[in-house]
């Protein structure tokens, strides 16, 4: 079973229907009984870190995500969830985050030229990632394949040796990153096609 | 970098799809979650349901569709029409959709995007406008006038103002349709696309007047729009999506040509 970790931060339900597609079974919970009883866990989410936090700390869910990802249980982060397993966020005036990776979140730069345009921020749309590393998880996958972002942070790893891959958005960034038996994109598998279902399925086999 | 999106659009009536011109006149051309699916494999970026009969009692045959669709697709879809309260937009979400798109109750209660992005996140929030073009006045000086209630009704207010006010509020993109182009087949409205998108910083969807990819290729390029909508241009079968997206992609506009 696969445990969807419930924060309040989002719809988690295209999650949840995507691992159904594959006959995964699955709980959406913020209860830490249950969710010890997953065999691996998804941690999704959107909005902003500082709520986000505040409501894995009122479940005891932070301290449960750091005893999960060193007890070896794999655990996929998804968008804001990837940008919480850092230490900081600079979102809402700096936010304290899980830490289980050194590192911290930044803002896209105001403004972000691109080829004398200014881009939009929020980055929203499909968009390509630049392998750097191979891994299970993200195996045979086209380089041509597009994913679906909607964000407004993104994640700087210290560790740069973590980097799977990276997107590009006026500037180059962190946008799949792995170690030990963690993985983390910051696009939305759930809602990327069949490759993303691809990365989904291939995460619900992997054993690391 | 980003691609621009080619979003298709299902009118939904009585859960049913149908397709009319200039929001009248309405045939039936199929099955939602059926078509949706289909367009969903042949690389739509996206999936807009438009649902016109929008009164109370048809309110869960529409979430049944919403539901059944989630199911089988896999990109993100939106849900407009008749969307008035926190309420509403709660339920097309929990049913599977990943934004709501609100135009008329928006424009009678703007604060109603304040209080939908502030639930939900400003992703989830699709500001719909539908204008029509008037002579500019100082009421409205772009041009371009706000109508509400399925172009039935006109505002007085001005499209650029109103797309800048709704961003200010929280709306997280904008789907600008325009009446006078809609189900013409004749291109979309390039001077108001241009307009709004260069005075938001939030993604502007064209909506309205599509009839062959030359026409996207206007509003994507010309229009500074960031998707284009379609809806006739492939229920008909005329083109397919593969095929809008090879003439983008050789025109050199950057869209996902691999799904």
């Amino acid at each position: 079973m696969i445990g969807i970790i419930d924060y309040l931060a989002g719809n988690l339900t295209s999650v949840a229907r995507a691992l159904s597609y594959f006959g995964y079974k699955w709980i959406i919970s913020s209860d830490i009984s249950e969710l010890k009883k997953a065999e691996r866990i998804i941690f999704p989410g959107v909005g902003a870190a500082k709520s986000a936090m505040e409501s894995l700390k009122k479940f005891g869910l932070d301290e449960f995500l750091k005893e999960s990802f060193l007890k070896g249980t794999p655990i996929l982060g998804i968008c804001l969830g990837t940008q919480i397993i850092f230490e900081e966020s600079k979102e809402d005036g700096g936010t304290k985050t899980l830490g289980i990776l050194k590192g911290k979140v930044v803002r896209f730069p105001d403004p972000l030229i691109s080829n004398g345009e200014k881009l939009k921020v929020p980055h929203m749309g499909w968009n390509k990632v630049i392998w750097k590393k191979s891994h299970p998880v993200f195996a045979n996958l086209d380089p041509d394949y597009e994913y679906y972002f909607v964000h407004s942070y993104y994640v700087l790893p210290e560790d740069k040796e973590i980097i799977l891959g990276t997107t590009f958005y006026g500037i180059e960034f962190s946008s799949v990153i792995g170690y030990k038996n963690l993985v983390a994109v910051q696009f939305h598998p759930e809602k990327s096609g069949k490759p993303g279902l691809q990365i989904l399925k291939q995460f619900c086999e992997w054993k690391p | 970098m980003l691609s621009k999106r080619i979003i298709v659009c299902l009118d939904v009536k009585d859960g049913k799809t149908t397709k009319g011109v200039k929001f009248k006149n309405n045939v039936e051309v199929g099955d939602p979650v059926e078509m949706a699916e289909k367009y969903y494999l042949e690389g739509a970026d996206e999936i807009v349901f438009y649902d016109i009969t929008a009164s109370a009692e048809h309110r869960g045959i529409m979430l049944d569709v919403v539901r059944r669709t989630a199911e089988r697709i896999f990109i993100p879809f939106s849900v407009g029409g008749g969307i008035k309260s926190l309420d509403d937009m709660r339920d097309v979400l929990l049913a599977g959709a990943e934004k709501v798109s609100i135009n008329t109750a928006a424009v009678l209660n703007p604060k109603l995007i304040y209080e939908g992005a502030k639930a939900f996140g400003s992703q989830c929030i699709v500001l719909g406008m539908d204008v029509k073009k008037v002579e500019p006045s100082s009421k409205i000086p772009s041009g371009y006038e706000v109508w509400i209630k399925g172009g039935r009704q006109p505002m007085g207010i001005d499209a650029v103002w109103w797309a800048k006010e709704a961003e200010n509020l929280g709306a997280g993109e904008i789907c600008l349709n325009s009446i006078d182009a809609d189900g013409t087949k004749e291109g979309y409205e390039l001077t108001i696309t241009k307009m709004i998108a260069e005075a938001v910083n939030i993604p502007v969807i064209a909506s309205g007047g599509a009839g062959c990819p030359e026409h996207l290729y206007q509003v994507l390029t010309k229009g500074k729009a960031d998707a284009a909508l379609i809806a006739s241009m492939v229920h008909y079968g005329m083109y397919s999506i593969k095929e809008i997206k090879d003439y983008l992609n050789n025109r050199g506009v950057k869209v996902r040509i691999k799904w």
